[in-house]
């Protein structure tokens, strides 16, 4: 089966890679799949806290081609987005981007969860932090 | 230079030798007779190109030309083999002893014949792939009829010790099928010396053209009769019915030959370039895993497992090799290698094996080639790899509770 121009593009290009400290306030991480599965992706979101605009994103992925395509997309969509439009990204979305066959349409699914599991990685660290109380 | 993509998955199949190529030409031209035609000298020619190849196959694992039975391919023959004993010998009984391992031609024939009333025993291998001859002793009951038990795997390589379960089949009265796909004319293979009553064997493993391939019956001691599959003109003593693929065939005869006369240099050629490209992976890439057995396997297999790296990405990543994977990625299964799973390997490993099959056409450049190439991919991946990451943090992966989708 041969690979769609844009998954090869991404693939040899991958945009974004690479890793935010975890543990910084502002970063968001969603890590999904299973090594037994064949895929992983971790996906991390850094929010701008004046704007709430996701300013950058980083992946890394074990996986095959095109799951490291779609995470890449991925991270390319969210930046520049609100919290709430970045969980409006679908994966049928990231499929017709990448022209994914039948197949690979799980690792659309993966990277659709992997952007939700970073959005919520922040929303719970933001609701466990300790709130400023004015005297 | 070299062509690209370097082709390395012999083990898939091979290139057609030119010197087989050049053997099969006049029988598309002027030699196109029906060696069934008995009367005029179309028919005559073309059934001595026949017999020829014949005795070329048969000598290749030392039998008589009168116990091969031209086929398509391993497929056919492997089913012709067990099925068509399962029908002949369902008297004597229902039971086939095989084993987890084995080509899917073999491991669904003898799933079919389960659901048509055999009990079939798949036996397990150790962690190289081996079948103990000890194991197929214990596995056989008055019922058994057939033991089916691969001479050579054809992912990981990995031999196995026809002689001694040869030998127990024949002790315990049992008939002995192999599917030698992978070994004939790699590794030495005498159906006397093994015991072995059955072979399959296909010509486009061993340099000959796709569509053709034998099975080997014994004639006696004991005399190993088979229920055909095809009813029509009782070609190949009744077996195997259907104008026979006299291109084809003589061309797998060339390509045996060949092999006969070249098997102890190419394999001594081939297991050079394989430690070759072994050593050079493991002095520069560390959590490499070879699967299969170290010394126990065909000179140009090799299987590895590339931690933290998924086999289809690295494939795409060596765009300029061509190799296989047991990656679920490459298969439409989605699960990875059944065989890879069989030798106990974690489902992650399954997932990062790459197969490298050298064969007569490869060369020393090549594999320097894929040496850099493996590497350099694999590297880019890892720092690409969430599993790398972790690893380096000196995170254990079976630690962590991963969300399984």
């Amino acid at each position: 089966m041969a690979y769609s121009t844009k998954v090869l593009e991404h693939f040899s290009n991958p945009r974004n890679v690479g890793s935010f400290d975890k543990d910084d306030p502002m970063v968001g991480t969603g890590i999904v799949g299973a090594p037994e599965c064949g895929d992983v992706m971790k996906l991390q979101i850094k929010v701008n806290p004046l704007t709430g605009l996701i300013e950058d994103a980083k992946f890394k992925t074990f996986g095959c081609g095109s799951a490291i395509a779609s995470s890449s997309l991925a991270t390319e969509w969210v930046k520049g987005k609100s919290l709430d439009a970045a969980l409006g990204i679908r994966n049928t979305e990231i499929v017709e981007e990448l022209a994914l066959p039948p197949v690979k349409v799980h690792c659309s699914v993966l990277a659709e969860d992997a952007i939700k599991a970073a959005i919520k990685n922040l929303q719970d660290k933001q609701a466990n932090a300790p709130q400023t109380v004015n005297s | 230079m070299f062509k690209l993509p370097v082709y390395m998955d012999n083990n898939s199949t091979t290139r057609t030798d030119p010197r087989v190529l050049e053997a099969m030409m006049p029988y598309f031209t002027e030699k196109f007779g029906n060696s069934a035609s008995r009367n005029h000298a179309y028919g005559w020619e073309t059934e001595e190109g026949v017999d020829l190849a014949r005795e070329q196959v048969a000598s290749i694992i030392n039998a008589s030309s009168k116990e091969i039975i031209f086929t398509s391919g391993a497929t056919e023959s492997n089913n012709l083999a067990i099925k068509g004993v399962a029908a002949m010998y369902k008297k004597k009984g229902n039971h086939i002893i095989s084993a987890v391992t084995e080509h899917k031609a073999v491991i669904d024939t003898c799933m079919r014949l389960e659901r048509d009333g055999c009990t079939v025993t798949f036996l397990p291998v150790d962690k190289y792939g081996i079948v103990s001859p000890q194991q197929v002793a214990d596995a056989i009951t008055d019922k058994t009829i057939i033991v089916s038990i691969m001479a050579a795997n054809n992912e990981i390589g990995t031999v196995h010790p026809m002689k001694e379960i040869g030998a127990i089949c024949k002790a315990k009265g049992v008939l002995f099928h192999t599917d030698a796909t992978q070994a004939v004319g790699k590794i030495p293979m005498d159906v006397e010396d093994m015991g072995i009553d059955l072979l399959s064997m296909t010509a486009h493993k061993m340099y000959g053209p796709k569509g053709v391939g034998a099975l080997y019956v014994r004639r006696k001691d004991p005399r190993v009769r088979l229920d055909a599959m095809l009813d029509g003109g009782g070609h190949e003593r009744g077996m195997r019915s259907g104008t026979l693929n006299v291109t084809g065939i003589v061309g797998m005869g060339m390509a045996a030959e060949i092999c006969r006369k070249e098997l102890h240099s190419e394999s001594e050629r081939l297991l050079k370039l394989r430690n070759r490209l072994h050593e050079g992976i493991n002095s520069k890439l560390e959590d490499a895993y070879l699967n299969g057995h170290p010394i126990h396997r065909l000179p140009g297999n090799l299987n590895i497992s590339f931690a933290f790296v998924e086999g289809e990405g690295l494939m795409m990543g060596i765009k300029d090799v061509a190799v296989s994977s047991g990656s679920a990625c490459t298969s439409a299964s989605l699960e990875p290698s059944y065989v890879l799973k069989a030798l106990g390997l974690g489902d992650e490993l399954a997932h990062s094996s790459i197969r490298f099959g050298l064969g007569r056409f490869n060369t020393e450049d090549e594999v320097d080639f894929v040496i850099n190439d493996v590497v350099r991919a694999v590297n880019h991946l890892r720092d690409m790899s969430p599993l790398y990451e972790m690893h380096r943090q000196g995170i254990d992966l079976k630690t962590v509770q991963w969300a399984a989708h």
